[in-house]
């Protein structure tokens, strides 16, 4: 990379260090301000009256009753009468009210009248669903599939699946609104500041309010997780928008937590036959999977298997179902972790069959992983000694008693390509330092990474820079999804602060004696290249500006970052064969990203992926119920997370160094979540010696799948 | 059907009791109760005199400390609500009067009423923990408190702990453990945590993790906030500090 200008190793005061979050302070003492936590003089409460039905058509809407109560102050109709409704939880009638106890009596004081509809909402496979819900994506060969079965030595064959799974962010879904005159600002809780004006423009003017890009003014300095389902304004968004057009005052609308569960984000589930094929030695031939998945009301996209692994011969067809259970969101790493499980846990199950270690088979095909095979043999050799392979693991099922441990791994990659993104740095005369960008900082660190690299490149402490961000009065940036921002921002901060500094420079060189070019700015100081000796306080230095500021600007540079991660996880279990509770004893998470700005927020991605990916893997299902059409969990009681005590010991590992930093920043937020499922999964089945086909591993599954009565 | 139900989980009736913080079992005043009486959907719209009937009937078996009851002008004796009535609460050290209904939730009264919104609504009813603070030195569900019930106490939330320029030691530990992604359920397991060092100034890992069960994270901090709170319990500073 002849354009790489990121300091080299030696040369580095901050980038590639361990450093605390900047807004750690703000977090744990509770003064950060959520979106849900504003709260505007004068300020409504918003609450929605929802389907109670997965499909209907509204017959009749009246609101006077709840118009009438005490404290109502305005009402806007989301769904009118006559048009359909497509899942339950789906908005229909938003009311305003003085306090938020008498806008929920409102919200449930708003008569609506049905015709409901046929509906679908189980996780039902294409035969069962029956055609109208039904729609082949893809059927899909390479090679020739058939002739190499033939000659395969050895062939597994197995079912595997992952139900539906929901977001769940703590800060539920929503945002607080406020117009002054023609100027509308909205506290959102989003993953896109930059882009969410024009969500607003859109949204509103279809309900006759016209409004201009520039007349919205979006805020989000603190988000309460948004994991892929928070870019949208969403139908909460524009009528908060309109309650507070219609009563002239702020209003605040944030989901009910059943709501959250029920309408905010469902990650489609997958489930498929795979038959996969070997030679003797463990070389991979044959591939075909027959995959289905229920995605909601649109369907799009499909699944490439197998995963990461390019076996040579392979059919693979993919049906989607349309099920009335909410929108499809994006969810960490779209369609990943599905994949992960599917082609991983096959993998294990063909490896098992041929009597191998599986880090053995996975080494001799690792090939099939192209450009990144080095990648993954340095990650294996790193997470088999953090999980002490080679001396825990045993062949399939060994072990006496009732307790039976076992280990599993999965394997995974992702693109993480930074997104566009558009930064200025000011220098003031005064030696502080500002830098504005619009993007948004989701807890992943984003601030403090842009603190890193701006402060790294003018040589100065953490402190000396003040990061503005989650505003879109700031120059725009991407949403935070894919794994794009650290990426993305980092670039475009170490240009608009090189930029800045070499602005700098050039009002400094003289007093110095030498030309800008000669020049460097490292320990609070603009100095000599080589040369400490003679050099200026940055204070001074700044001080030679005068009066005026400079400014640089920078857009996200691709000879600062590339893509495409590699990622090996290992996790270790206990399973009680008589009670089929599965137990996390220690999951090993190993993952590159290319240069680590920040080790500590990094290594955090993956302690809090790995917990995310212990939840699927073992707990969380949306519970859908085909009689009434309605999700039976919408609670954080009976959808289950992961509480601290079941998590086990998670030991973390950034790869760093020759052959990673040189690749510039790759994005870290998604790659880590995909393997859990599967690692977790390959371990069960190597403890109790057969498969669980489906997540999460919950005791029913596990007893049923050791022939002992469970009802999965 | 998902379940784990081999993990701890909290009497959810969320009283003052309602604390996981502490072990409930071994406090006299946590005796288990028949019924989720506080929710808000039993409660919403009822005054509080049918609650306080319905509590006294259904809760012989705790001790339920007697609260003195605001009355509405012109109301009977002992009867008050569904309007709006003066309610005084003690946070933080600080005499506050507010007039709300009498079904509005204590997690409510803080968030909307008086803008003390470190703590967070995330499930409201008594599972997650986001909403936690301290009535009479005990971690308590906000969310499923009811307001009025708590007058006469001693409320504190995580701005009594300290502010993010002068840290109490346990939201110290947590930045220094990075114990935090997004945030959001980070001050209820700051005052959770606190509570529970308070209760067991010498954990261990085994411990604190069967105690802090009542608390859930999305992002999945808990590996940061298991070292957060062995460092703030060795952290001299921090055994029985409170800003």
């Amino acid at each position: 990379m002849a354009d790489y200008h990121w300091p080299p190793a030696d040369h580095r005061a901050l980038i590639g260090k361990r450093i605390k979050r900047i807004d750690g302070p703000q977090k744990s003492s509770g003064d950060a301000k959520y979106s849900y936590d504003i709260n505007r003089p004068g300020m409504l409460w918003g609450k929605m009256a929802t389907s109670p039905y997965a499909h209907a058509k509204i017959t009749k809407i009246d609101t006077s009753a709840a118009e009438a109560m005490p404290g109502v102050k305005g009402v806007v109709t989301i769904v009118p009468e006559g048009q359909e409704v497509f899942w339950a939880g789906q908005e229909i009638v938003a009311v305003a009210a003085d306090t938020e106890e008498r806008a929920e009596s409102a919200a449930d004081a708003v008569k609506i009248e049905y015709q409901q509809l046929p509906y679908l909402v189980a996780d039902t496979n294409p035969q069962q669903a029956g055609a109208q819900y039904t729609k082949e994506l893809a059927n899909n060969v390479k090679g020739n599939p058939d002739q190499a079965f033939q000659q395969a030595e050895v062939v597994s064959e197995g079912d595997y699946g992952i139900p539906v799974i929901t977001h769940c962010c703590l800060e539920t879904h929503g945002q607080v609104t406020e117009w002054n005159g023609d100027d509308l600002t909205v506290w959102a809780s989003t993953q896109g500041v930059s882009d969410m004006a024009s969500e607003y423009v859109g949204g509103l003017g279809e309900q006759g309010i016209k409004i201009a890009a520039n007349n919205v003014h979006v805020v989000t300095q603190y988000m309460g997780g948004g994991f892929g389902s928070k870019f949208a304004a969403d139908s909460w968004g524009i009528a908060c928008a309109q309650l507070s057009k219609k009563t002239g005052r702020p209003v605040k609308m944030m989901l009910e937590r059943d709501h959250e569960l029920m309408v905010a984000g469902c990650r489609p589930s997958m489930h498929a036959h795979v038959k996969v094929g070997a030679k003797r030695d463990g070389t991979l031939v044959a591939w075909d999977s027959d995959t289905w998945g229920t995605q909601g009301p649109q369907a799009e996209g499909s699944p490439t298997l197998p995963y990461v692994l390019q076996v040579p011969n392979v059919r693979a067809k993919y049906t989607a179902v349309l099920t009335n259970i909410g929108p499809a969101r994006a969810w960490r790493a779209p369609n990943h972790p599905q994949m992960a499980l599917i082609s991983n846990g096959a993998m294990e199950d063909l490896a098992a069959k041929l009597n191998m270690d599986p880090v053995d088979f996975y080494l001799k095909n690792i090939d099939l992983a192209g450009a990144h095979a080095k990648i993954y043999r340095d990650e294996f050799a790193k997470a088999s000694e953090l999980m002490d392979w080679k001396s825990k693991w045993h062949p399939r099922g060994q072990g006496s008693g009732t307790i039976k441990r076992g280990l599993g791994l999965s394997i995974h990659t992702w693109g993480g390509r930074g997104n566009m993104s558009n930064c200025q740095v000011v220098i003031h005369p005064d030696g502080s330092v500002e830098t504005n960008i619009g993007s948004q900082d989701l807890g992943t660190g984003t601030r403090t990474v842009i603190n890193i690299v701006t402060a790294e490149t003018l040589g100065l402490p953490l402190g000396g820079v003040k990061v503005n961000l989650g505003d879109n009065k700031y120059p725009p940036a991407g949403a935070s999804g894919g794994s794009t921002t650290v990426s993305g921002v980092s670039t475009s901060t170490r240009m608009a602060a090189t930029a800045a500094l070499n602005d700098l420079l050039a009002k400094v060189a003289p007093s110095l004696g030498t030309t800008p070019d000669k020049l460097e700015a490292w320990n609070g100081k603009i100095q000599v290249v080589g040369d400490p000796s003679k050099s200026i306080p940055w204070k001074q230095a700044c001080a030679k500006l005068g009066t005026a500021s400079v400014t640089g600007t920078g857009r996200t540079n691709n000879a600062l970052m590339s893509s495409g991660v590699g990622g090996v996880q290992m996790s270790e279990v206990e399973v009680d064969t008589e009670t089929g509770i599965v137990r996390m004893i220690k999951h090993v998470a190993v993952q590159d990203c290319g240069l680590v700005i920040d080790v500590k927020t990094a290594e955090s991605q993956l302690y809090g992926a790995s917990i995310m990916g212990i939840c699927y893997a073992i707990y969380e299902e949306k519970i859908m119920d085909q009689a009434t059409g309605r999700c039976l969990n919408p609670n954080m009681e009976f959808y289950k997370l992961a509480s601290i005590a079941d998590i086990g010991e998670i030991v973390v590992h950034m790869m760093q160094g020759p052959g990673y930093d040189e690749r510039g920043t790759i994005g870290l937020g998604e790659p880590p979540v995909i393997s859990p499922g599967a690692a977790i999964s390959n371990a069960v089945a190597n403890a109790i010696g057969v498969r669980v086909p489906e997540l999460p591993l919950t005791p029913d599954r596990v007893l049923a799948a050791l022939g002992k009565g469970g009802v999965a | 059907m998902s379940s784990s139900d081999d993990k701890p989980r909290p009497n959810s009736n969320g009283k003052p009791d309602g604390s996981r913080a502490k072990d409930p079992a071994k406090d006299p005043k946590t005796k288990k109760s028949g019924a989720d009486l506080s929710r808000r959907s039993f409660i919403k719209g009822a005054g509080i005199a049918s609650v306080a009937a319905s509590a006294g009937a259904l809760l012989a078996d705790r001790v339920v400390e007697a609260l003195p009851l605001p009355q509405t002008e012109g109301s009977a004796a002992g009867v008050v609500g569904p309007g709006e009535v003066p309610v005084t609460l003690r946070i933080n050290g600080k005499m506050q009067t507010l007039k709300i209904e009498p079904r509005v939730m204590l997690l409510d009264a803080l968030r909307n009423h008086l803008d003390l919104t470190g703590a967070k609504k995330v499930c409201d009813r008594a599972t997650c923990g986001a909403c936690t603070v301290h009535i009479d030195g005990r971690a308590v569900y906000s969310c499923t408190t009811l307001a009025i019930d708590v007058q006469g106490r001693e409320i504190t939330t995580i701005e009594g702990l300290g502010t993010a320029e002068h840290l109490s030691p346990m939201s110290e530990a947590f930045w220094n453990n990075d114990a935090q992604q997004c945030g959001f359920c980070t001050p209820g397991f700051v005052m959770a945590c606190t509570a529970y060092l308070d209760h067991e100034p010498h954990p261990t890992r085994e411990g604190l993790e069967r105690s802090l069960g009542g608390n859930l994270c999305r992002c999945g901090t808990y590996m940061g906030i298991k070292d957060a709170v062995l460092e703030a319990a060795k952290s001299s500073k921090a055994k029985g500090a409170r800003a």
